[in-house]
């Protein structure tokens, strides 16, 4: 069995990410939320999230928190991907598949503007 | 749900909402009694016996809010076909226990799926919840214990791209070093 979680080996992977993330603060926190009810997961939510974590580390972007939630009541929109930047308002996405999710990573979170055509309202 | 390791994070998606601090998911593969257990083990905030009930018929639900969605039932339906069986102990302020097995080589048995994803994802959007991961294929065992991680990273989003790639790893590492070759 591997040795897992050295202690070094996650303080280094702090600094490093400390360090990485100083450069970018300035732009505010960006947060996605990704549904993860069983409408969510039924509707391939996984692969949803899939997209956006590959995304982040084939780009290697910074400063972005990915969380989830429950069912929100819109099972038929699902995949959801809700995204906001700093205080910003929330934007919600609905029926977002892979390529959208990646869409929606390009355009908006790097971006900055807001993918209207998949974008929902509650 | 067409993968086991979609109905694993249904069932992990329960333990969150019941307000679990730490969920334990084990995966047994016993290749030499041919079994496939998993279980999924929550401190949340538990459930009476009838509810218990309630979720595994989802037929005497008298479903007023949408808390109790059919993820369950499939599954234990699913178990049945395949010689296996799923049970849920619970216990209200202690936890709850979602024990499901298969006969591993039954053909209508569904495959598990993209099982370390389903893990990692977990992992890195419930900051606060501490997962434990253990997965053994007969005697040959890994546990990935995110514990520390978490206490390490407490003020960091985990899916910071140098971070990611490190859990990433950790699941994957261990995971396909004991994964049998062959599904069935």
């Amino acid at each position: 069995m591997p040795t897992i979680n050295s202690l070094e080996d996650l303080k280094k992977i702090r600094e490093e990410a400390l360090r990485k993330r100083e450069v970018k603060s300035a732009s505010g926190q960006k947060q996605i939320i990704v549904g993860m009810g069983t409408c969510g997961i039924a509707a391939g939510a996984r692969d949803t999230m899939k997209a956006i974590l590959d995304k982040i580390q084939s780009e290697g972007l910074s400063g972005i928190s990915v969380t989830q939630t429950g069912c929100i009541g819109l099972c038929e929109m699902e995949p959801i991907v809700q995204v906001q930047i700093g205080d910003g308002e929330k934007i919600t996405y609905g029926k977002i598949n892979s390529e959208k999710a990646a869409k929606i990573i390009q355009d908006h979170i790097i971006g900055g503007v807001v993918v209207k055509e998949y974008s929902i309202t509650l | 749900m067409k993968e086991l390791s979609l109905h694993i994070l249904d069932i992990a998606e329960n333990s969150i909402s019941a307000s679990s601090t730490q969920i334990t998911i084990a995966v047994i593969e016993d290749i030499v009694n041919d079994r496939l257990r998993i279980c999924i083990t929550d401190n949340g905030i538990g459930m009476s016996a009838e509810m218990v009930q309630k979720i595994i018929d989802p037929f005497v639900t008298s479903r007023t809010t949408r808390k109790v969605g059919l993820g369950i039932p499939l599954l234990k339906a699913a178990a049945e076909i395949c010689e296996g069986f799923l049970s849920i102990e619970s216990q209200i302020g202690l936890g709850t226990k979602v024990t499901v097995e298969f006969k591993r080589s039954h053909i209508d048995r569904m495959p598990m799926g993209d099982l370390p994803e389903t893990i990692l994802q977990l992992v890195v959007s419930n900051p606060k919840i501490n997962f434990i991961f253990i997965y053994s294929v007969n005697e040959l065992e890994h546990v990935f214990d995110d514990h520390l991680i978490k206490q390490e990273l407490i003020d960091l989003p985990l899916t910071e791209p140098s971070i990611l790639s490190y859990i990433k790893q950790e699941i994957e590492t261990g995971y396909f070093e004991i994964h049998p070759e062959f599904e069935y």
